[in-house]
């Protein structure tokens, strides 16, 4: 039905994709997969009409098109879902689904009761019972993204394109988008979809393409692919240990926490770190893991309870604090609080850091200059220079950018939120080896991580999460993802 | 693939000089088609007139590059020129008053904006619009709604020459290099970019995004207080009404030189240009004999076309 064909895209003279060519079929589930960098999300804003292809042709219904626009693209039936979803915060879920499709009386004034009947109508067509007066700002990322299928649905898309829809999501969430994935196939649709999690894709995908570094490796039923198999593909080579066994032995209590609460985020939340330990803060979405561990650094201020970094009592109130105190953060979310997409990596990496690189006020631009080649060669960043806007490289080059950044800082205490969040699987290997070799130097590192494997392997002690309080901690030598789970969910 | 090599570098090139050649087409032209354009009287002179824009360019970029705007300028002007010559009657203070009481009325004005917008939480198009009419109203009052007339001589004197160059460009000029080189090689010039650029990840990376603002809105006020004594000086009277709508001459200039109005982009060198870019224009029209009415819808073609270019280049 849709086809690339021979499909090309260059940017600023790195070429990206290279005539690649792939079919899409009604009724299919075709999963595009590949490192961050591959050219998968390249391919799929080329299908959208967001690019334009270099060369190459896009056949759509057996005839040659040329989408100028994400609209042209949109009125022939190809909808695309971002990664990062773009719905109007303050209207209300069945005018985000509707919107510049409402139905209209005779006065050309919105028909209000007919407006929410279509809009519960597409929702039912995707079994869900969503409220469609409810702002969408009040709505989780999981509820978003059903709507912007639903969305889709409503313009009569045959094609639904998703770049990394789970990204973001808990795994209860994770269920709910598959139910309408199955009822988009059975409509007969073509779902494309990428993802960087295993375990999706062969509960989803009817076929597999698999990109390395903006070449088509291989298009296969899914059922040909075993997990090895797949990995193989998309390093180009046997990824037999992605986790590093824990060397490290922790030493004595650095950073103690005590009944820190900060309603109605958490609350009574008391643990301890020591030096060399990593520990696992594992729970659902929302249970408040990212707003304790911002605490710690500075960025929520909690409201009482004390925090403690070798029996001195800190008080944090900004970053600024948690740095000068030796505490260093990666955010979850990259894009908004991480990177500075305008700047420089050389200025991106150093900003934390830049007093050390600084006589006086001045910049030491020299000393700058070194700090940066020295730690894009320890840390494997992949960009054209110091210079490069840091905005041009892939997730997974900027998540290193960042670690870089905290780590020039040389904290005692690393907090890494969700730190392989959306990065491919190279990537994801090189930070796991970094935890571990930073634990052995005696770094102590508090992990938050959705990511059940990443916590049960890379950690010496998981404590767990539900609702904002603390409810259990386990050893990950004697759990397993069940019982973490059981802890996690609500009661 | 080599194709698009080139076409890049091009698109670099223009990005990077497209105002500069702009500049030098113009001033091309001007010469072969005027005899008065190319004299080294007319140039000081456009430089005499570009330098009171050119200072307050300099300081909105400040503010501009961390994305917000300052509309106060104009009143601010009128305000600092007022205050500085109440000051500046013959015979009463020395020199260092006048010229002091008229820089710091700016850094406050400035400053009280950025405390509004940091602690206060308003938007700065709200507060600094504000601060318009209030510096304006205060102007007002202060002046008793008159000129204030009667200004020494040694304060004139500073809208004179020294040497063969006029003193208002020299300051433009020693204003610009001290705010290149800040914004360039300084700590806080950096960070003045990243809260531009991203205000969470700046926070999030240890920067005081209350000091960074409440610095450029300082500096952004300190420099008006400059170019409202310069003003002063050079029309010899505070005039309450002075400076209209100067805060628009001088947003243009710095959005023409590149600089983003989401902030996180920008440079000094853009801004120079852009101020000289809009002199140069209003000293053709004139030279050429355009009705001040045309130059005005020109200048505002000028200034939606520059930006559109600058959009397109960066989008494509």
């Amino acid at each position: 039905m849709l086809r690339a064909c021979q499909l090309t895209k260059t940017f600023g003279g790195l070429s990206v994709l290279q005539e690649v060519s792939i079919d899409f079929h009604p009724g299919e589930v075709h999963a595009l997969m590949g490192e961050n960098g591959a050219g998968k999300s390249t391919l799929m804003k080329m299908l959208a009409g967001l690019y334009q292809p270099d060369a190459g042709i896009i056949e759509w219904r057996g005839q040659s098109v040329r989408f100028a626009s994400p609209n042209a693209a949109l009125s022939q039936g190809i909808a695309m879902v971002h990664q990062e979803l773009l719905p109007i915060p303050d209207l209300n879920v069945a005018e985000n689904l509707l919107l510049g499709m409402e139905p209209v009386n005779a006065l050309g004034w919105v028909d209000r009761a007919e407006l929410h009947t279509q809009a519960r109508k597409w929702l039912k067509e995707l079994n869900t019972d969503l409220d469609t007066s409810l702002p969408m700002r009040s709505l989780s990322v999981a509820q978003m993204q059903v709507v912007e299928i639903a969305k889709a649905l409503a313009r009569q898309a045959d094609v639904i394109l998703m770049d990394e829809p789970t990204a973001a999501l808990s795994d209860h969430e994770v269920s709910a988008l598959f139910k309408a994935i199955t009822t988009l196939r059975q409509r007969g649709v073509a779902v494309v979809y990428t993802t960087h999690k295993m375990d999706e894709v062969f509960r989803l995908a009817d076929r597999i393409s698999v990109l390395r570094d903006g070449q088509l490796v291989c298009t296969k039923a899914a059922i040909e692919f075993t997990p090895t198999s797949l990995i193989a593909h998309m390093v180009g080579r046997e990824l037999s240990q992605v986790f590093p066994p824990v060397t490290s032995t922790p030493g004595e209590v650095v950073l103690a926490v005590e009944q820190l609460t900060c309603a109605p985020a958490y609350r009574n939340i008391s643990f301890t770190l020591r030096r060399g330990e990593v520990l696992g803060l594992a729970g659902l979405m929302g249970a408040g893991r990212t707003e304790v561990v911002s605490a710690l650094y500075g960025l929520q201020p909690a409201d009482s309870g004390t925090i403690r970094l070798h029996g001195k009592p800190l008080v944090l109130t900004s970053p600024a604090d948690g740095l000068a105190a030796g505490i260093g953060m990666i955010t979850e979310d990259r894009k908004g609080s991480g990177i500075i997409p305008a700047m420089s990596v050389q200025h991106n990496l150093t900003l934390s850091a830049l007093r050390q690189y600084c006589r006086g006020a001045v910049i030491d631009t020299s000393a700058e200059k070194a700090v940066t080649q020295q730690a894009t060669a320890d840390f494997a960043i992949k960009a054209s220079g110091p210079t490069q806007v840091i905005n041009e490289l892939s997730g997974g080059n900027q998540q290193k950018v960042l670690l870089a950044r905290a780590l020039l800082a040389t904290p005692e205490v690393l907090i890494l939120d969700e730190p392989t969040r959306g990065i491919d699987i190279g990537a994801k290997a090189e930070i796991y080896a970094l935890i571990g070799r930073l634990s052995a130097q005696g770094t102590a590192v508090l992990l938050v991580s959705s990511e059940l494997p990443e916590i049960l392997s890379l950690t010496h002690r998981i404590l767990v999460l539900r609702q904002g309080e603390h409810s259990a901690e386990l050893d990950p030598r004697q759990t397993n993802q069940e019982e973490i789970l059981r802890h996690a969910m609500p009661q | 693939m080599n194709a698009a090599r080139t076409l890049h570098l091009d698109r670099n090139f223009l990005n990077r000089y497209g105002i500069l050649i702009a500049l030098v087409a113009l001033a091309g032209v001007l010469s072969v088609t005027t005899d008065s354009f190319a004299t080294a009287s007319n140039l000081t002179n456009v430089a005499r007139q570009v330098s009171i824009n050119g200072i307050l360019a300099v300081g909105v970029t400040f503010v501009l590059l961390t994305g917000g705007v300052d509309l106060s300028l104009g009143s601010v002007v009128a305000l600092s020129g007022v205050v500085c010559a109440l000051y500046a009657h013959p015979g009463e203070y020395p020199l260092a008053v006048p010229l002091s009481m008229g820089l710091i009325t700016g850094a406050l004005c400035g400053l009280l904006n950025g405390v509004l917008v940091t602690r206060g939480g308003i938007a700065p198009f709200i507060v600094t619009l504000g601060m318009m009419t209030m510096a304006r109203g205060l102007a007002l009052i202060f002046s008793g709604g008159k000129p204030v007339a009667d200004m020494t001589p040694a304060l004139t004197n500073l809208a004179g020459d020294w040497g063969p160059l006029p003193i208002p460009v020299l300051c433009f000029a020693f204003v610009a290099l001290l705010a290149w080189l800040f914004l360039g090689r300084f700590r806080l010039g950096r960070h003045l970019y990243a809260v531009g650029g991203n205000e969470q990840a700046a926070r999030a990376a240890g920067v005081s995004v209350t000091k960074v603002k409440l610095f450029a809105y300082g500096i952004c006020g300190l420099l008006t207080g400059l170019a409202g004594v310069v003003l002063a000086a050079r029309i010899t009277t505070g005039q309450p009404n002075a400076g209209q709508a100067y805060e628009l001459d001088a947003i243009a200039a710095v959005v023409i030189g590149g600089t983003s109005l989401s902030g996180g982009v920008g440079s000094i060198r853009g801004t120079i240009l852009g101020v000289l870019l809009i002199g140069i224009i209003n000293n053709g029209l004139d030279l050429q004999g355009v009705s001040s009415y045309y130059q005005a819808v020109i200048k505002g073609l000028i200034i939606v076309g520059a930006v559109w270019l600058d959009r397109r280049q960066s989008r494509s």
